[in-house]
């Protein structure tokens, strides 16, 4: 399966340029972009590790690429990451963008576990292949 | 000796002019404290234009057609309303802007039914007048600050679904009536998985013979669950809890909370009381609440009577909902684009200036309520995706019913279509690329790697609906108003 | 006739703005006749390297980070702000921006600290130039767990693989310049241009001096003029001179006393010509002198 969290996951794979101009975008509305991966791609895991710091006060987007090469350079190919960019303004503050820029080899994708209860009704439980493994074994590279 | 006959007293027993009462100042100030209110006056023939504006100060506030002593008992200076300006509507002769004042005692904190009663309660049929329309208002800061307002809001619902910078996607569930509740989840199961962010029922699903509301949640909520499985992606469907009274609302509403949905949805007619009654219980309950504006348009299309969105807009903020309809502009639905971005702006920011040429009469202060997400739904598809990004932004859901359903290769076609138009225009949009004049290259461009879109382009093509609009602003921007 | 491409290097001279960097740096700054050559030397290169890749003759994008070496107050930060705009005007940086730092910026307190301060200065400074005054204080030989030696790895590792990024310029004392490279070549392999900064002769120092003045409205007397002459002599043997930076800090005590002569003469009928001038005891005042 294609996991299509973020803003550009049905386009296909974003080049570095790519990248590069959308983060040029989140420093021209003066957002700081921070990266983030992880091995657990639940819809509903809302912390992903961060890869250092927001990065805020950048004039170029370089400082970024070079930062996702950094993390790339570590989980590349066996892990999820996104760049997301935080709005500090009044009444946002909150993220204005997030888009991934990196998955993993293989994605095994979820599965949906069904418990029947009272009625006809359903508990639903979504829960990633990946993550019957332990964490750090989850994805090979 | 001095002997004079007296004038006649204010309070005397008898008829009087509306103007002479009291509700008619042109010297008078608002306050800020004052709720503001400006109507569209058309009098009948021969009727003076401000004894006119001045009865519909009157009869929207505290007169009746005679004098009555127990006034005295009263502060009835400050409960008056005023009518402290009066223009003319430019090139509509026989109509008038009257600017009218009311006092915020005159008001129940927190309570839309007791502001629309007052305001749009009773004038409306006054004999005098041919037509009337409220055209817009102006809620003070200590008004607005006693409702609650959006129980989610824009920055909550995209935390919650965890989807930044983009419009979100939905699209009606059509036939909107006759499908079982099986053959329903199938809709919204290959509309969320192909790529949709939601799906919608209508505003006349409700539980109608061939689908039983129970039937409807629980095939949607199977839908929705598999289709975040499928795609590692927050999905929701709105789920319409409408009904006949409170108490089946409420039940509806547990249930669709017992199954896991994120969003619920009610009609504008369920009335002022139950959405401010759901908009409590989503905001007790982490739902987001949709609201379809069912109904407006027999009151808020025609410019000389009724009362115009621009003001819904702004009750149901106070009110209390995430998500309303506020046109689509190239869609199949009235709406013009100038009017469109001042309800717009109503919806989504913090503080509205006075933008005459938007139809937005005063400035708003919205004193720290949550911005509403606009929908656009009605007669739109992905080959406008450029028209639509660049008229409504991207704090909006575009809804593509028949855009998704219509597909000649299937529902979930359908969607990735849409998803992708979506996605590619966003990217150019932030590239700095003019997608008003290059979007139909971009989707082209797009189109190459994903046949959906290219087929959908194709069927699409010529479709437009070009009629003229009937609710515009009467101000345009080259006119200079003081 | 032959239809083999040509380029006309004056009209890229011309489109590329660099004429008036360069007029601008021979208008702004005293004397420097070596530096200036070398700058135009290094902008003539860019030039044709530019046009070299336009025609496919090259590909490389060119080491660009530079030395600066010489004396305190000869002009290199000034000089590095206008290379910062030729560089920007060919297209060698995408932002006109110098980010100037020294060790104390980069090199952190305790362990673990460096790398992460290292990298944001870093980051700040690409799409331009970065500018570490004083760079051999980054290596401190004498202490083995000093965290400089951190921070030059990540330098040059970013020098090396990050050249469309970001141009780094080092700037310090020649000596001292030269022993740093001396203990770490892999340092000095990644500098393509070496600009070695003169210390200022009398008459130029003089002229500096004349030009600040000037700026901010004022004026040496005759008398004045001739005490400096004076002043500057016997201050360029002492120890700690700094070219126009002690120019500069001179005239400014010079304006403190001028300020202070003229409220102890007639403070009640001052001309603008007196608060423009400044006189010779104003310079004879100087410790140096005496």
């Amino acid at each position: 399966m294609r996991l299509t969290q973020g803003t550009f996951s049905f386009l296909p794979d974003l080049t570095d340029a790519q990248i590069a101009a959308q983060v040029a975008y989140c420093i021209r509305n003066g957002w700081a972009v921070n990266i983030e991966y992880t091995d657990d791609p639940h819809p509903r895991n809302t912390y992903w590790e961060m890869w250092g710091l927001p990065m805020f006060d950048l004039k170029d987007p370089a400082g970024v690429l070079y930062e996702l090469g950094e993390c790339r350079k570590v989980h590349g190919g066996r892990a999820y990451i996104r760049l997301s960019a935080f709005d500090a303004t009044h009444t946002w503050e909150s993220l204005r963008l997030s888009f991934l820029t990196d998955r993993p080899a293989e994605e095994p994708g979820f599965a949906l576990e069904r418990t029947e209860v009272a009625g006809r009704g359903i508990r639903y439980t979504t829960r990633a292949y990946a993550a019957n493994q332990p964490t750090g074994s989850r994805y090979q590279g | 000796m001095n002997v004079a006959s007296p004038p006649r007293g204010r309070y005397d027993a008898g008829v009087m002019k509306y103007k002479e009462m009291g509700y008619f100042d042109l010297d008078y100030q608002p306050k800020q404290t004052d709720i503001l209110a400006c109507f569209r006056v058309t009098p009948q023939e021969g009727v003076d234009p401000e004894e006119a504006a001045a009865a519909v100060a009157g009869e929207s506030s505290t007169a009746t057609w005679t004098v009555v002593w127990t006034d005295r008992l009263t502060a009835a200076d400050m409960y008056r309303a005023k009518c402290y300006r009066i223009d003319p509507v430019p090139g509509a002769p026989g109509s008038w802007f009257a600017y009218i004042a009311y006092d915020l005692d005159l008001f129940e904190p927190g309570s839309i039914v007791n502001l629309s009663a007052s305001i749009i309660g009773n004038v409306f049929g006054f004999k005098p007048l041919k037509a009337l329309r409220l055209e817009d208002m102006r809620l003070p800061v200590a008004y607005v600050k006693t409702f609650d307002g959006p129980a989610t809001g824009i920055v909550v619902e995209r935390e919650r679904l965890d989807k930044f910078g983009r419009p979100l996607l939905g699209a009606t569930v059509k036939p909107k009536l006759g499908l079982s509740g099986r053959n329903y989840g199938r809709v919204v199961y290959e509309a969320l998985k192909g790529g949709l962010d939601f799906t919608k029922d209508d505003e006349n699903i409700n539980s109608q013979p061939f689908m039983h509301w129970r039937d409807r949640f629980l095939y949607c909520m199977e839908a929705v669950n598999r289709a975040q499985a499928m795609t590692g992606e927050v999905k929701g469907t709105y789920l319409n809890v409408s009904a006949g009274t409170m108490e089946d609302m409420y039940e509806r509403a547990e249930f669709a909370k017992q199954l896991g949905s994120t969003i619920i949805m009610i009609d504008l007619v369920i009335g002022y009381t139950a959405i401010q009654s759901m908009s409590k219980w989503a905001r007790r309950n982490d739902m987001i609440l949709h609201l379809h504006r069912a109904g407006h348009s027999t009151y808020t299309r025609q410019k000389s009577h009724g009362v115009s969105f621009r003001v819904i807009a702004k009750w149901m903020r106070l009110a209390g909902v995430d998500h309303i309809h506020a046109g689509t502009v190239v869609g199949k639905l009235e709406g013009d684009p100038a009017t469109t971005a001042g309800y717009y702006d109503i919806c989504r920011e913090p503080y509205n200036r006075e933008q005459l040429e938007h139809g937005l009469f005063f400035e708003q202060d919205w004193a720290g309520l949550r911005r509403m997400m606009p929908v656009a739904s009605g007669g739109i598809h992905a080959g406008q995706m450029h028209q639509l990004l660049t008229l409504l932004g991207e704090d909006v859901v575009l809804q593509f019913g028949g855009g998704t359903i219509g597909h000649p290769m299937g529902i979930a076609a359908g969607a990735i279509a849409n998803r992708v138009a979506l996605e590619c225009m966003v990217l150019a949009r932030n590239e700095g690329r003019d997608i008003m004049a290059e979007g139909p290259d971009i989707l082209a461009a797009a189109a190459r790697h994903c046949t959906p879109l290219a087929q959908a382009l194709e069927v699409w093509k010529d479709v437009t609906f070009d009629y003229a609009s009937t609710d515009t602003p009467d101000f345009v921007s080259t006119v200079s108003v003081s | 006739m032959s239809d083999r491409p040509t380029v006309d290097l004056r009209a890229a001279f011309e489109a590329s703005g660099l004429g008036a960097v360069l007029d601008e740096l021979d208008r702004t700054l005293v004397g420097l006749a070596p530096v200036k050559r070398r700058i135009r030397e290094i902008a003539a290169l860019l030039l044709v390297d530019r046009l070299r890749r336009d025609m496919g003759l090259t590909s490389e994008t060119p080491t660009l980070h530079m030395s600066f070496t010489g004396n305190p107050g000869t002009g290199k930060t000034t000089v590095a702000a206008r290379m910062a705009d030729i560089l920007h005007r060919l297209g060698y940086i995408r932002t006109n921006q110098l980010v100037s730092v020294t060790r104390d910026d980069l090199v952190g307190q305790y362990i673990g600290h460096t790398a992460p301060k290292t990298k944001e200065i870093l980051k700040k400074a690409m799409g331009g130039v970065l500018f570490i005054d004083e760079a051999y204080y980054l290596y401190r030989p004498e202490n083995e767990r000093d965290y400089g030696q951190e921070a030059i790895e990540i330098l040059l590792q970013v020098m090396e693989n990050r050249r469309n990024d970001l141009v780094v310029i080092l700037a310090g004392y020649g000596d001292r310049m030269e022993r740093f490279f001396g203990s770490n070549p892999g340092m000095r392999s990644r500098i393509a241009h070496h600009v070695d900064f003169p210390d200022y002769g009398p008459e130029e120092l003089m002229r500096i001096a004349e030009l600040m003045l000037a700026a901010q409205n004022y004026r040496f007397s005759p008398d004045a003029k001739s005490a400096f002459v004076q002043y500057l002599a016997a201050r360029m043997q002492q120890p700690h001179f700094a070219n126009a930076r002690s120019v500069r800090n001179a005239l400014d005590r010079a304006r403190l006393r001028q300020a202070v002569r003229l409220f102890e003469q007639q403070p009640e009928a001052v001309t603008a010509e007196a608060l423009m001038t400044i006189g010779p005891e104003e310079i004879l005042a100087s410790r140096v002198l005496a």
